[in-house]
Parts: C-alpha cells; sequence; structure tokens
C-alpha cells in the first residue's frame, strides 16, 4: 500500500532497497519485499502508468558506492519515463 | 435371449466374437459413414459407433447407427454421460430401440476440456455405472428411471468398457464387478499392449467367477506406425505401451512398420482366442477400417458366423 | 469459507463509467480470510481506481468502509446513514453478501467488485482449494472424506472412469484423480469395501434456490 499511496500522491518513482538476498536479517522481509514490489508493478500496469516506476534494489548496508550508483540509474531512468501524469492531482 | 442381438447370438452360440468400430464425420456427410460400412459389412459380427468421442462434436452416434442398419450392419450404440441427463438418455434409447438399435455401450465420457468445445458444461446427471443399471431396469422391469411402467419396454444388450491398465491397477477387477453387479452384458476393454499385465488382470477375472457372469472382448489396435506407439505410450491417459513394442516397430523397415504392427495385432488375438475368460476381440482400426477385411483376413477371424 | 477472486481491473473500472462518487464497501469474513475482499483490498482497489480515473482526466470520488460480514443484516445497518451520498456501492464481498446489500438499498445501483468462486480452504497464504460443491446430500462418509462431487471432474459416484492417469485425472496431471485417493484413503483404513457396491442414481437437489428454517425456528411474517 505505502508503495502505491506514493505514486497515487505524485511521485515520480519509488525505489525500496533491501539486503542481497540469502542476507537478510530478518531471514525472508526482503524476499518478500521482492514480492510486493513485483505485484505493485503489475498493479500499475493494470491502471495505465509504468510499472517501471517502482523497483527493488539489493545491496548490504555496507556499499555505500553501490548505493549512490543505483540512486544516479534510477534518477536517470525516472527521467526518461518523464514525470508521473497523475501530478497535477496532488495538492500543493 | 435379451435383445436378440446378432452379437448376443454370436456369443451366445460361444463363437469367438469379431467387433469393429466407426467415427462418424464432423459435419452432416453420412455419405461418409457408408463408404466405412463397405470395408466392415462381412468382416465383423457388430460395429462400434462412438458418441461425440474426445469430447468432439459429431454426427450422433444414434443417427450413425440408423445408416448403418440400412447398409446392413449392426451397429453398437455408444451412449456417454458427458452430454446427456436421464431424460434425454431414456429417451434416444427408446428412439434408437425403435429404428433398430439392440447393442449399446454405457460410457462415462472424455472431459469436456479436450474436445472443440471446451467451456461447455459436462452434464453428468448419472454415471456410467448407473447408466447400466437404468438400461438394465428399462429392459428387464419396463420400468424408466423415474418409476413409470412401460408398455413396450427396449430390449438392449447391454455392454460397457473397462481399463484395465489404469491406477490403482488392483481396483479395476472390482470396478468390473461393480458393472456386473449393475447389469452388464458384455465388455469391451480399453485397447491392450501390455499382454503381461492383461493376462494378470484377467486371471482375477475369472477367480472371481465374473468372466462367466459376462462376454469380455478383448481390445485391439494395430499400430500403424512408431509415431503413432509413442504417441499413446506418452499422451493417451490409461493406455500402456511396452517399450519392447516399440522396438520391435523400430526393428523392421520403414515400410513395413504397418505390417509389423498388423502383425502383433494378430499375434495377439490368436492368444485371446486361447484366452479362458476372453469371449471375443474388439478391434478398433480408427480411421483405419479400410485394412479391416485385411486384418480380419490375417487374424483368421473369417467367415464371420451366421447364428439364427 | 467462500473463496471470492477479485474482478479484472478493466471489468470493474467499466463498472463504474459514469459515476463520480462510489462508496467501496468490503467484507471482514470469507473475502478478507482469501484475500481478496476485507480492508486492505478496498483501500488497494480504491488507489488503482483512483490513479486510473485521474489519467483518464475524469477523477472519480470514492468512500471505503468493510463490514464485519455483507450476509448479516446486523452488520449492514451501520451503512445506513451513509450509502445516501453516494451514486453507487462497490461491493468486494461473495455474491450473498453483494445480493444482500443490493436487497437492502434497492434504489442503488450495487455492483460486484468480486467474482464468487467456491466454498474452500485455506492451504496457505494466498492458496485456496475448492472442496465443497453444497449439493445437499454429502457422501462423505463412504468415500472416505473425500467428496466425488467436487473432486471429480465428472461428478462420479461409482468412479474412476478410464482415464485415470496414474493417480491424476485425465484433465491435468496437476489434479488429483479423487477416485485414485478415495481408494488409497479406505484401502488405508480398512474399509474398501464401502466402494465395492454400486451406488445408485443420486437426486440432485441444487436446482433451485434452496433455504434452510432450523427446527424450532420459523419464517417471521414479514422479514424486516
Amino acid at each position: 500500500m505505502h508503495l502505491l499511496r506514493a505514486i497515487q500522491k505524485g511521485a515520480d518513482g519509488v525505489y525500496a532497497v533491501g539486503c542481497l538476498e540469502g542476507n537478510c536479517h530478518y531471514n525472508e522481509g526482503n524476499l518478500r519485499a521482492r514480492e510486493r514490489v513485483e505485484h505493485v508493478r503489475i498493479l500499475l500496469e493494470e491502471v495505465g502508468l509504468e510499472g517501471d516506476r517502482v523497483r527493488m534494489y539489493n545491496l548490504s548496508s555496507g556499499e555505500g558506492p553501490t548505493f549512490a550508483a543505483y540512486a544516479r540509474e534510477m534518477t536517470e531512468h525516472i527521467k526518461s519515463l518523464g514525470p508521473n501524469p497523475l501530478k497535477k492531482w496532488a495538492k500543493g | 435371449m435379451k435383445s436378440g442381438s446378432n452379437l448376443e447370438k454370436v456369443l451366445e452360440a460361444g463363437h469367438f466374437a469379431f467387433t469393429g468400430e466407426l467415427g462418424p464425420p464432423r459435419d452432416t456427410d453420412g455419405e461418409e459413414v457408408r463408404h466405412k460400412c463397405s470395408y466392415l459389412k462381412g468382416n465383423v459380427d457388430a460395429v462400434n459407433i462412438t458418441d461425440n468421442q474426445t469430447a468432439v462434436v459429431r454426427l450422433a452416434s444414434w443417427a450413425a447407427c440408423l445408416i448403418l442398419i440400412q447398409e446392413g450392419l449392426e451397429p453398437n450404440f455408444q451412449m456417454v454421460c458427458r452430454d446427456r441427463n436421464r431424460l434425454a438418455m431414456q429417451a434416444d434409447i427408446l428412439g434408437a430401440y425403435y429404428h433398430g438399435v439392440r447393442n449399446m455401450l454405457c460410457l462415462s465420457g472424455d472431459h469436456c476440456m479436450f474436445g472443440d468445445h471446451p467451456d461447455a458444461m459436462g452434464v453428468f446427471d448419472i454415471d456410467s455405472i448407473q447408466l447400466i443399471n437404468m438400461v438394465k431396469t428399462m429392459r428387464d422391469e419396463s420400468k424408466l428411471q423415474g418409476g413409470q411402467e412401460m408398455e413396450h419396454p427396449p430390449k438392449m444388450f447391454i455392454g460397457a468398457a473397462i481399463n484395465p491398465f489404469a491406477e490403482p491397477f488392483d481396483w479395476r477387477v472390482h470396478r468390473l464387478a461393480k458393472k456386473i453387479e449393475a447389469g452388464v452384458d458384455f465388455i469391451q476393454t480399453q485397447c491392450i499392449y501390455n499382454m503381461d499385465r492383461f493376462r494378470t488382470f484377467i486371471q482375477q477375472a475369472n477367480d472371481m467367477g465374473l468372466t462367466e457372469k459376462a462376454y469380455i472382448l478383448a481390445g485391439v489396435t494395430p499400430m500403424k506406425n512408431v509415431g503413432m506407439a509413442r504417441y499413446m505410450q506418452k499422451k493417451v491417459p490409461g493406455i500402456e505401451v511396452p517399450e519392447e513394442l516399440i522396438d520391435r516397430l523400430k526393428g523392421v523397415d520403414k515400410k513395413k512398420v504397418a505390417d509389423e504392427g498388423i502383425k502383433i495385432a494378430c499375434e495377439q488375438v490368436e492368444e485371446f482366442k486361447e484366452m479362458k475368460g476372453v469371449h471375443g476381440v474388439h478391434m478398433m482400426a480408427i480411421e483405419w477400417e479400410h485394412m479391416v477385411p485385411r486384418i480380419a483376413e490375417e487374424a483368421k477371424v473369417l467367415p464371420r458366423p451366421v447364428v439364427d | 469459507m467462500i473463496v471470492a477472486e477479485r474482478k479484472p481491473f478493466e471489468e470493474i473500472k467499466d463498472m463504474l463509467k459514469g459515476y463520480k462518487k462510489v462508496l467501496n464497501v468490503g467484507c471482514g469474513t470469507c473475502v478478507a480470510v482469501c484475500l481478496t475482499g476485507g480492508e486492505k483490498e478496498v483501500d488497494v482497489l480504491n488507489a488503482e481506481l483512483d490513479m486510473a480515473r485521474k489519467l483518464d482526466e475524469d477523477p472519480i470520488e470514492l468512500g471505503a468502509v468493510t463490514v464485519e460480514r455483507q450476509c448479516d443484516r446486523e452488520y449492514l445497518e451501520t451503512l445506513d446513514d451513509k450509502v445516501g451520498d453516494y451514486e453507487a456501492l462497490l461491493s468486494m464481498a461473495c455474491g450473498a453478501g453483494i445480493q444482500f446489500l443490493a436487497e437492502r438499498y434497492p434504489d442503488m445501483p450495487v455492483l460486484p467488485a468480486v467474482d464468487t468462486t467456491f466454498i474452500g480452504v485455506n492451504q496457505d497464504v494466498g492458496w485456496y482449494e475448492e472442496r465443497c460443491r453444497s449439493c445437499s446430500a454429502c457422501v462423505l462418509a463412504w468415500t472416505g472424506g473425500i467428496c466425488p462431487v467436487t473432486m471429480c471432474a465428472k461428478g462420479l459416484y461409482n468412479g474412476p472412469c478410464g482415464g485415470t492417469d496414474q493417480g491424476k485425472c485425465e484433465i491435468s496431471q496437476e489434479q488429483p484423480c479423487a477416485w485414485f485417493e478415495i481408494y488409497g484413503r479406505l484401502a488405508g483404513q480398512d474399509r474398501l469395501d464401502l466402494i465395492k457396491r454400486f451406488y445408485a442414481i443420486v437426486p440432485w437437489k441444487n436446482q433451485k434456490p434452496r433455504t434452510l428454517i432450523q427446527p424450532g425456528y420459523k419464517k417471521p411474517e414479514q422479514a424486516e
């Protein structure tokens, strides 16, 4: 729901970041998150938006430079998709 | 005599019966049925007419039966439980009987999803064993399923199919017993390739006294080629094809595979003639009807007996 | 429980064409358990509809309320003072609940957001399987607890048929053959005799809408 809400309120993109698969502190949390991200991507397509606005990246907490690289990648990617058409409906 | 049909007379007299099979066309071309009849006449005691086989719409079984009667052949009217409720079934039985049909087979029917109308509702108001019992009640008690009495009841010779190869194997002979309890007169088996398995089955049936209560016709389908053998082995549920059989077909010259297939079928017929508990053979040469005269010749089942 | 499946999004969106203010009513019992129509699912559907309609430049105002059950009038009562504000009701309950809702507010269009599928069991989160066809003539006593009407594709009472394929139904390798299973279950309990006898024709009882009045109760002269 949180992922959907963000897009609904006008965010151009959302990226969820989780631990490397097999390395989760809580065992399965990152796998469940992956499933939910996949589900939201499908829902967005159903609605008429690009499912690719929501993505999940996996890395470990020590990988600062990788995190930054993913952030840049996501930014570039969202820019190429263009702004969220729902933005104009958002308040403020 | 229950029905007085040719098939019944042949079996009653103790002869080794030989029946054939024919699938009606997928349109109104009754002439195709007449044409196939020409190969079967004189070579078999009776001919099974399939009923929307594999859930594919074809010219109705009862209608094709009438064509056979016109051509001088005796039909075995197959009826499945998939397409009709008990009212329609009884009505069709009364109508078919009036027109001269005397043998019928009571079958479950392949599921709709196999055919050309996969979304249709499968009726299954009654199952095949209940159908056997219903037809027996109509014949022996002159009663319709709802209890009403008939002045002119249909007197059918009642048949059914069994598959000795389906799991659970141990249960199969008990299912045969149930069909006999329900009132079946004759049985045709699914086509047999695994002779060992069948020998075990018939032994069990003999031990239970079942083969004295109903006539058993062993199903034989000659293999036309290796492709067909493979297909039946892998894709058709309930049919067991031993690897040795396929090896045998592979072992001959490509042009001679069909001949080898017929040879194997004839070997089976020879064994069935001597097998205790087997009263005949049901030859299913579907879409190969023109080969039946030759097969009948090679299987040494000619001439067919004429019983008064 | 009753299992239902949410209708495809396009179909729901289509149903709501022309409506500007709709109340989405969820149900907290069966459909919530199978993750189809509970409070969470109402929120997700509303978010989807909101976004889709905005993209179409045709925004829709959506309310959301989830009641304990829609098949019991006492829970529907809580909606009485809310429905007046809306043009239509979208219900995520099973077919029975949707109809009760429609009966209670006959002047309002009531639309189904789900397809009611079957009576079934919860195998695991997100995985539900059919077990019962409500035939009104339960024979589980002599089939070892496996329903031949529901689990046999042909509803046979004297099965299996000749198409049974190594323990699986002819329709699919994923579908176990019910009669193979029944045989196994009864063999394990040494009760095979139960299926050695021939079972006669069944009087089907599900041909018309059924009513149950428990002994000791009677239909009130007037419904509420």
